[in-house]
């Protein structure tokens, strides 16, 4: 245990990059998403089809598939070959992670209920007016625990990273135990409760959210 | 059709929608025009890298590997639905000292992503002559799988109508006796598609075993294109598999879902294969 006393900051070096990998990639599959999500349930049958494909087709593709297409895969046809490597990561990630949160925005906008608009409509709002005013502030609220969710496995997700050399917490663990084989259980433990600190952390923002958005009913 | 989000769309707006149509078929055709081209002019859709596909030995490599991970996903799965019990029951008991430390286990299992929990084990106890990196995978999963299935279990018992446990109460059934005979076996009919997805969850996480080289898909393919040097034909061949055989067992649970629960949603504590999609607490995961 000596040995990760004394290079405390590597563990946290390695935790930094797990940090960085969410971090980014959580943002970029928001944006992504979102726009999956706004052709998933707009009025043009192609565009709903196509992200429908997309989701379907990545839901049900292992992680691991696309950090071997990033990271092996594409390299080897000629592209991708001089990006680093942090960046090929958040590409593996955000494109896996996008399609979840496409399907948790659906979900959150599918759960108001259509009375809701068509009561906006009567008393004579706009379109404009009936989004921002009544239904997409209820999508967000609706949105936000299964959103913290992805979130959340995301972060677990950026554990694959390790199997293609981006040194974050989990292959730091592994360069530990392979040092340290008397103290396996306690470097295990070390970086099981650093990932739990970030994911209690990113829930109990979820939770904050939850309840300062919250209406009364 | 009238929507949440739009109004019903007038002629103009139908003529406007056409046209966003053709754009973006247009788009979808030069994007996959390109890719075709970019695949076309590297040679990578050649015969000669691809051959493998018909080739009869490296057919039966991919079948045996295709098992292989068949074998681990069903194995953990089944390890996992013990485990999934003897926790999810636990979770629901009424004795504190029982409860708590179950929720602890579960709660344990279900925040450590499966990697680095698969890479400890495997370092720990599979190497040398340990249990090896097969039952290092499927150990690894089912302990997370476990802990997935102990909360389906727990939110299944809890969707048996209040009704039952306490008729079976009043019929003078013992606690255990509620649990096993009246509730359980409803909360099974709840929980079957839960747990195919579940299913589906674990089959993707086996190609986890790729960075302790478990047997599997993905070893079978490192051996491949190690030896041929057709990585992208490989990761498409795999992928492939990967996609179909999820594909088939996400048709099952739907139809497993309409079969025994009619149309409502399933128990999704499935997403991204690891989350407790729409039920979050907001404090656990």
């Amino acid at each position: 245990m000596d040995d990760v006393t004394s290079n405390f900051d590597l563990v946290l070096s390695a935790f930094w990059l797990t940090i960085q990998l969410a971090l980014i990639s959580g943002l970029a599959s928001l944006v992504l998403g979102t726009l999956l999500a706004a052709m998933r349930v707009g009025p043009v049958a192609v565009l709903r089809r196509a992200a429908g494909v997309y989701v379907n087709v990545v839901r049900n593709t292992p992680l691991l598939i696309v950090f071997l297409f990033v990271f092996i895969a594409i390299p080897n046809v000629g592209y991708l070959t001089d990006t680093p490597f942090l960046l090929k990561g958040v590409i593996a990630l955000t494109f896996y992670t996008s399609a979840f949160v496409c399907e948790a925005l659906r979900a959150g906008i599918n759960s108001v209920p259509l009375g809701q608009a068509e009561a906006a409509r009567a008393i004579g709002l706009t379109f404009g007016q009936n989004m921002t005013n009544v239904v997409l502030p209820q999508a967000f609220r609706a949105v936000v625990p299964p959103l913290a969710s992805v979130l959340i496995a995301l972060t677990k997700n950026t554990s694959v990273a390790a199997a293609f050399g981006l040194l974050e917490a989990t292959a730091r663990m592994r360069g530990f135990t392979n040092n340290n084989a008397d103290d396996r259980l306690l470097i295990f433990a070390t970086f099981a409760l650093g990932y739990i600190i970030v994911v209690e952390l990113i829930s109990l923002g979820a939770f904050g959210l939850e309840r300062r958005w919250k209406a009364a009913r | 059709m009238s929507n949440v989000l739009f109004d019903t769309p007038g002629p103009r707006t139908v003529a406007r929608h056409r046209l966003y149509t053709v754009a973006t078929v247009l788009a979808l055709l030069v994007l996959a025009g390109a890719v075709l081209w970019v695949l076309w002019t590297n040679g990578e859709l050649d015969y000669d890298p691809w051959e493998f596909v018909v080739t009869p030995a490296f057919l039966q490599v991919l079948g045996q590997g295709t098992w292989t991970t068949l074998t681990q996903a069903v194995a953990a799965i089944a390890l996992a639905l013990v485990f999934g019990v003897v926790f999810g029951v636990g979770k629901l008991s009424d004795h504190a000292w029982l409860r708590w430390p179950c929720w602890a286990v579960v709660e344990f299992f279900r925040a450590v992503p499966l990697l680095l929990l698969i890479v400890f084990i495997f370092f720990a106890y599979g190497v040398g002559d340990g249990i090896g990196p097969y039952w290092s995978l499927v150990i690894g999963l089912m302990l997370y799988n476990g802990a997935v299935v102990a909360e389906i279990l727990r939110a299944g018992v809890l969707a048996v109508p209040k009704g039952q446990g306490e008729a079976a109460y009043a019929i003078g059934m013992r606690k255990t006796q509620v649990m096993s005979i009246v509730l359980l076996p409803q909360a099974v009919k709840i929980m079957l598609p839960a747990l195919i997805s579940q299913l589906v969850v674990a089959l993707k996480d086996t190609s986890l075993g790729f960075y302790i080289a478990a047997p599997g898909l993905t070893y079978v393919g490192r051996s491949i294109w190690t030896e041929l040097g057709n990585q992208f034909q490989v990761a498409v061949v795999v992928a492939t598999i990967y996609i179909v055989l999820n594909l088939l067992l996400s048709g099952l649970a739907t139809i497993v879902q309409r079969r025994l629960v009619g149309e409502t949603s399933p128990i999704d504590l499935t997403d991204v294969g690891n989350m407790q999609g729409g039920q979050s607490t907001g404090g656990g995961i």
